[in-house]
């Protein structure tokens, strides 16, 4: 692709780009574009960057809050948490390439979105995954299993930055297109965010980082269209990490940033030089002319148009205060890091590009963000699946074998041969993580007695069954584990995995889905502050099941009043906050008992979360609760599983009250946490939730080294753990 | 008193080791950048840092046993100066032949993070005699290449000497002996793959490393 290719009507379709879409873009030139401005075009245009199926969905999200300094808009959203300390943090996919080459697919995915916190003047300081593979029997799946989290385990462990939780699913659904969501969070002075418009005319424009090789040409584009049986052709679009040079860039730009010396800072993610540079003068209302010559470059004989749509790694774009050019260049050379001045910003509001003493590219910049195209496709929201009676649903004959079918089932088993992979501890304030099994994950704040609470949540099979309804869960899953852990939940970012929008009842998935995420987060004033979306995740025309990933972020004022899941002692009584329906459609036990899909998911009563929730903090900051766990996938019984298992300690449930067993053990009711409080404690626990119209019962208690439910199961403790840890080493030897 | 910590390009525990050295000694420590071709005057103890110095790209350590601090770390460790290295810190101290071995990919070609069961092998070294009769201790591991290596006549000699200060109660690596962490001849490097400097804080880690500073730093 070089300067004298003739634009054809081929051609332009090879870039994605529609027959309307390059008329518009012939009419705001006034001309034929060349081959290097139809490729800015078509990566600036394109699903990835232009968000144009979803963008004028995405605005009816919450996105304000006392505590936002920074919504969507920007590298990552920017949350205040007292003291002069702002959270910055963002969740992003990665799923093509990691379906393609899951090594370096999920370790850029990784590099990417710590690139896009400490891009805002944050140093990383937790690493979050969601995942979801296709069923453990697909040939594919353990190739995949393996490369992902090495490839993520690879990325984060040099970087030194901790992977403290996350979540992993498996299901036919994903077994031509695997989901790879790594969310970051990061730590900075509210007062020295870093944003990215680029003030000011005549400013010198330093590129930082990676030399520009060939790999990643396109990857934006590929992001934007379905695979079919010949994806695998794509692997050379897969960029390649190199978490060394990560660590370097992210040591030299907080350097950088702790003098006067940046205007403006962007890094080069999707569609790389190209979307940096236009972003960063749209934003700014500059125009930008850039000397191609002096971009450094890996290979030989690179044309402009191959050097403005690579997606080599860790490089970094940055508009320099005139005369710190010096300090800049000091910094960067301590670290061993390519810097090159290769621009200016101009008063122009034109992009212009110059190669070997030819101006090669010559376009408006306006046009690029502002008539990008805002589709607003046609959907069909579905309509919930019917409700199902806990009493048409058959019950087990077997409570013990059903019990250990669901604990060692592919979503339920523990996931310890991912997560040993991870470095959890460095940086030494990770105070709870994927070991414990818990909640949310616990990030103290450097040298302070605070900390935040993380956690990624998404039940997809409640999305499939009703995407409104699943997408309120989504959320309220979230802000439930982070109050689980004594925080007050705060902000939300999102990863939208979705399939084709162009079908509108895929469509329909992702308005409705979005529909039931804001309710929510207006429930809760729980606002989203950054974001991605996926779309066309299909393989041969299949849809993924619609996976709207949340990550949740809340903060914990003081570290002497956390909870976790570990902490429940010999003689506790356990008490259920909640009110206990059976509620078995669309469950774990409805999947991996009775082989069925079906059924509405739970409802979510957001006033009751509220209330519970706001109740179970409470207690925590009264110290009134040694452990707590949400009640969520496989219902009570796996829930007080999972408390054993953590807290190393039997644990027995008494016989339901008003609900059939099955329904009782394995329902999937919705605002319910288990406690498990100490004798003195039960009393005022019961009686000050029944003041405030809290539904809390007493269900069971704790000790011994047997997991048991009264006219159900009576297992050992250690022998299910034995089964709840073998799912993923089998698989996996 | 007064300590050290050497950062290397990509060192990423330097942080850590920083905040065990200010908890156990009250006074921050040096960060010594790697460039540096002398430490600094009335430096006692050196810290080499975990995490992936330059990547780790070639063996573990390689690069960093070549920088100019480690030269003149090499020749003041014969004069005694007290020097230990964890994770990829003892990586370096053996590519410097500062400790003898080597540290080779684990046995099951998997990074490892985990709190790891450990017994004290030699309670009278410099890096352990304030934990007195304790033997088991509890320290987090994290780490790809710690699978140590050494030839039997070397691991004879190192046991005979009492070198090798900890050993794995279940090991993660696949290392020779179930050895952990071993120091010189004279007692005053050592190095160990299981990270102490993560062990000094009940809400993190546990506390079982905070002995281990607090021995060295007694004995000089």
């Amino acid at each position: 692709m070089d300067i004298k290719t003739k634009i054809t009507p081929e051609i332009v379709k090879e870039h994605g780009l529609s027959e309307e879409e390059y008329e518009i873009i012939l009419d705001r030139l006034g001309r034929e574009p060349n081959i290097n401005e139809l490729g800015i075009f078509s990566v600036m245009w394109s699903e990835h960057c232009s968000y144009k199926s979803s963008r004028r969905h995405l605005g009816k999200f919450l996105t304000k809050g006392k505590r936002v300094i920074q919504g969507p808009g920007e590298n990552a959203g920017v949350i205040d948490i007292d003291d002069g300390d702002a959270i910055i943090f963002k969740m992003e996919s990665h799923n093509h390439p990691s379906y393609i080459e899951p090594y370096q697919g999920a370790a850029t995915g990784v590099g990417g979105i710590m690139r896009d916190v400490f891009t805002m003047g944050a140093r990383p300081i937790a690493l979050m995954n969601a995942l979801r593979f296709g069923e453990p029997t697909h040939w594919k799946t353990k190739q995949l299993v393996n490369g992902v989290v090495a490839g993520i385990g690879g990325y984060g462990n040099c970087v030194g930055v901790p992977t403290v939780g996350g979540e992993t699913n498996f299901h036919k659904g994903y077994n031509g297109n695997i989901l790879v969501n790594a969310m970051c969070v990061g730590l900075a002075d509210a007062d020295n965010v870093f944003y990215s418009a680029a003030k000011g005319v005549g400013n010198p424009i330093f590129y930082v980082g990676s030399k520009t090789g060939r790999d990643g040409i396109h990857g934006a584009t590929m992001a934007s269209a379905e695979f079919d049986d010949d994806s695998e052709e794509k692997r050379p679009t897969v960029q390649v990490g190199d978490p060394f040079t990560e660590k370097l860039l992210i040591e030299a730009c907080l350097e950088l940033m702790a003098t006067d010396a940046i205007i403006a800072i962007q890094d080069m993610g999707a569609a790389g030089l190209t979307s940096s540079s236009i972003e960063m003068a749209d934003k700014g209302g500059v125009g930008i002319s850039l000397n191609l010559d002096k971009v450094p470059q890996r290979e030989e004989n690179m044309t402009p148009y191959e050097m403005m749509l690579s997606e080599s790694q860790e490089r970094m774009l940055m508009v320099i205060k005139p005369g710190k050019e010096k300090l800049a260049y000091d910094i960067f050379e301590k670290w061993e890091l390519d810097v090159a001045l290769i621009g200016k910003t101009t008063d122009t509001g034109r992009l212009v590009l110059r190669h070997e003493r030819k101006k090669v590219c010559d376009i408006p910049i306006a046009p690029l963000a502002d008539d990008a195209p805002n589709l607003d496709r046609p959907y069909t929201i579905p309509v919930s699946l019917p409700v199902i009676d806990a009493a048409d649903v058959h019950e087990t004959q077997d409570y013990d074998d059903a019990l250990v079918r669901i604990i060692s089932s592919p979503d339920i088993a523990s996931k310890r041969w991912i997560w040993e992979q991870y470095d959890r501890h460095v940086m030494a304030d990770t105070v709870d993580s994927s070991q414990s099994g818990g909640d949310a994950a616990i990030v103290r704040i450097h040298g302070k007695n605070k900390a935040v609470a993380i956690t990624t949540d998404c039940t997809p099979r409640y999305v499939q069954a009703d995407p409104y309804m699943g997408g309120k869960q989504c959320v309220a899953e979230t802000w439930r584990n982070l109050t689980c852990v004594g925080a007050d939940p705060i902000a939300i970012t999102d990863c939208l995995n979705f399939g084709n929008p162009e079908r509108p009842d895929i469509m329909g998935q992702f308005v409705g889905a979005i529909e039931g995420m804001n309710e929510a987060c207006r429930a809760f004033d729980y606002p989203v502050v950054s974001g991605n979306v996926s779309l066309y995740n299909e393989t041969n025309g299949v849809a993924i099941p619609p996976t709207p990933a949340v990550g949740g972020v809340g903060l914990i004022p003081d570290l002497n009043f956390i909870a976790t899941l570990k902490g429940a002692k010999e003689g506790d009584t356990l008490i259920l906050i909640g009110e206990t329906l059976g509620w078995l459609g669309s469950s774990i036990y409805l999947r991996e008992i009775l082989n069925r899909e079906d059924g509405a998911p739970p409802p979510v009563d957001l006033e009751a979360e509220k209330r519970n929730g706001d109740y179970v903090r409470k207690l925590i900051r009264n110290r009134r609760v040694n452990a707590v766990h949400d009640c969520s996938d496989g219902g009570l019984a796996i829930t007080a599983c999972e408390m054993a298992f953590a807290g190393n300690i039997g644990m027995h449930l008494s016989a339901p009250k008003d609900c059939s067993t099955h329904g009782w053990l394995f329902g999937e009711d919705q605002a319910r946490y288990l406690v498990a409080v100490e004798k003195n404690s039960v009393n005022p626990v019961i009686s000050t939730a029944s003041a405030k119209g809290v539904a809390a019962q007493i269900v069971g208690k704790v000790g011994g080294d047997r997991i048991t439910a009264e006219g159900a199961f009576d297992v050992s403790l250690e022998g299910l753990r034995e089964k709840h840890e073998a799912f993923l080493p089998e698989l996996m030897s | 008193m007064k300590t050290a910590v050497i950062t290397f390009p990509a060192s990423n525990c330097n942080r850590d080791a920083a905040v065990a050295l200010e908890k156990i000694t009250g006074v921050e420590p040096v960060m010594v950048w790697h460039r540096e071709s002398e430490l600094p005057q009335g430096i006692d103890f050196v810290v080499l840092p975990g995490g992936f110095s330059y990547g780790d790209y070639l063996r573990c350590g390689a690069m960093a046993s070549r920088s100019p601090i480690v030269k003149d770390l090499v020749a003041k460790a014969d004069k005694g100066l007290a020097i230990a290295g964890f994770c990829n810190g003892f990586q370096v101290l053996t590519e410097a032949g500062l400790l003898p071995g080597a540290l080779m990919r684990n046995k099951n070609l998997k990074f490892v993070c985990r709190p790891e069961k450990l017994k004290i092998t030699n309670s009278n070294s410099r890096y352990t005699s304030k934990y007195g009769s304790t033997i088991d201790v509890t320290f987090p591991v994290a780490h790809h290449d710690g699978n140590y290596y050494a030839d039997d006549e070397t691991l004879n000699k190192l046991e005979k000497r009492g070198q090798v200060v900890f050993r794995y109660a279940d090991n993660p690596n696949g290392s020779a002996r179930d050895i952990a962490g071993i120091c010189n001849e004279a007692g005053n490097v050592f190095g160990m793959m299981p990270h102490p400097e993560r062990a000094i804080d009940p809400m993190h880690g546990g506390t079982d490393g905070i002995n281990l500073f607090k021995s060295i730093i007694e004995s000089i």
